[in-house]
């Protein structure tokens, strides 16, 4: 409603659509042909789709490496004193900053796009891994010896699963940074995708396009979201209660 | 070895702080030795040393110097046969009731089905059967002491060390919890040594109380509890006995 008030106080279209003209260009996008490839899926889902699956591929990597690493580092003493100075030093580059070297190791498209994902969501999701390991109970590792079990017994006895809220609460921040990394490599170097869908709108004075596209970028990203947090839940089912 | 079932020979625990290299002498020449089936309390002042001792004999610390012989074998890190149970019951907060106390079982890779029936039938002696599937957030103190027991016991330990496992629990519950204790011991008869603050508790339910002397830890004085089971609280020797004792403890005290 507010929105709908300030657009025709302002009465400029072009910059600042009103509701209404942002739903018709949602339509207008939802039947226009897809991207190559994807023509059957139409503008918006087509666009959707390509950026998803880059970033299930990019936060799957991010993932399945930072999880790793972060259980390595959180449990053993001597990889934390080898690796740590490494990755404090990456780790204050903001992702964004990469784009140029992305661009220019893996061209346009998919690769650049997969390597910032995974960038942007491997740092909190490793520092929430290494966090997690560290903090296990102590009381818990000895009760656990005293019960006979063996190193790696406890690894993943006792350390992965007292880890498990702090490896997911990693993951929740990490797929939030990687999609917010996926549209900025959209917008630069990529020519498929939300991200460049917005841009491409932008550049030809559509903001009622430009709106929809971002509109979509809130959506998906607030599902992947919700996705996460029930995933979590039932992982974590014995925090509740 | 002369036949006892756990021999502490003048163990002495120093530790280092990290922070300026000074150091702490937890225990100094403590010795005690504890026949099988015997019911042992230590009791003494905060700081006196009864946790570490009860972590050097588990394994989880090492001695400075001295030696511990369990069954005539010198003990030189955590094992299965030494159950330990904590004051703050340290369950897995992950695992249900059963799968708690099938831990021990499961890490010396029993199969499933004998897991289940030493489980079951642990959580049965401590009173536990209809929560089985239930999770540590859902139980009560007393509930969770229970546990810790039944997964203390799954591993069929020649020696069990309790350090102050009731500490935590209201009256009502720690008194329940004293007796049931004292039935599970009667079952088996498999040597217990129980650390607690509460002379009371320790005169209830000990064949012999240790008073320890505190920095550096020591044994004061042993008192062997010639009472006959179940004790009452109000009988004239257990007061005489539990007066005696903790004049005893506050010399040291004071």
């Amino acid at each position: 409603m507010v929105w709908e008030g300030a657009a025709l106080l302002a009465d400029i279209p072009q910059l600042f659509p009103a509701p209404v003209t942002v739903m018709v260009a949602l339509g207008q996008l939802f039947v226009a042909p897809g991207p190559p490839g994807l023509v059957w899926a139409g503008e918006l889902m087509g666009n959707t789709l390509i950026s998803l699956w880059r970033v299930i591929v990019g936060f799957a990597l991010a993932a399945a490496t930072g999880v790793f690493l972060g259980i390595i580092i959180g449990w053993w003493r001597n990889a934390r004193d080898l690796l740590e100075p490494v990755i404090e030093l990456l780790r204050p580059i903001p992702p964004l900053a990469w784009i140029p070297l992305a661009m220019l190791w893996f061209g346009l498209g998919f690769k650049p796009a997969v390597f910032l994902i995974w960038l942007g969501a491997f740092f909190p999701i490793l520092l929430n891994t290494v966090l997690g390991m560290e903090s296990t109970p102590n009381k818990l590792v000895e009760v656990a010896k005293t019960l006979g079990a063996g190193h790696w017994q406890i690894l993943f006895k006792v350390g992965l699963p007292s880890a498990a809220p702090s490896i997911m609460a990693g993951l929740r921040i990490g797929i939030g940074i990687g999609w917010m990394c996926l549209v900025a490599a959209e917008l630069t170097g990529s020519n498929s995708g939300l991200g460049y869908m917005i841009m491409y709108y932008y550049s030809t004075m559509e903001a009622s396009k430009t709106v929809a596209g971002m509109l979509m970028i809130g959506i998906v990203g607030f599902l992947m979201f919700i996705g996460l947090k029930k995933l979590e839940d039932k992982i974590l089912f014995w925090k509740a209660a | 070895m002369n036949g006892k079932k756990l021999i502490i020979d003048r163990v002495t625990k120093t530790f280092i702080e990290k922070k300026g290299g000074s150091f702490t002498v937890a225990l100094r020449e403590f010795s005690l030795e504890i026949e099988d089936g015997e019911f042992v309390c230590l009791v003494g002042p905060s700081g006196c040393g009864k946790t570490t001792l009860l972590k050097l004999v588990a394994g989880l610390e090492q001695a400075s110097s001295g030696s511990i012989y369990l069954d005539g074998n010198a003990v030189t890190g955590p094992g299965r046969e030494r159950g330990l149970v904590f004051q703050d019951f340290a369950l897995f907060p992950w695992r249900d009731v059963r799968d708690n106390v099938a831990f021990g079982p499961e890490v010396l890779k029993l199969p499933l089905s004998e897991r289940i029936r030493i489980a079951e039938h642990c959580i049965d002696l401590v009173g536990l059967a209809g929560s089985a599937h239930k999770y540590p957030s859902e139980l009560s103190g007393g509930m969770k002491q229970r546990v810790a027991i039944a997964r203390a016991l799954a591993n069929n330990p020649q020696l069990l060390l309790m350090d102050e496992p009731f500490g935590s629990l209201d009256a009502q519950t720690r008194y329940l919890m004293q007796k049931e204790l004292l039935g599970i011991w009667n079952v088996d008869r498999k040597p217990i040594i129980f650390v607690t603050h509460s002379v009371e508790e320790a005169v209830f339910l000990a064949e012999r109380v240790v008073v320890m002397r505190s920095s550096p830890g020591s044994v004061k004085s042993i008192y062997p509890i010639n009472l006959r089971y179940p004790r009452r609280l109000t009988d004239a020797a257990f007061i005489e006995l539990r007066e005696k004792i903790t004049a005893d403890i506050a010399e040291e005290v004071g």
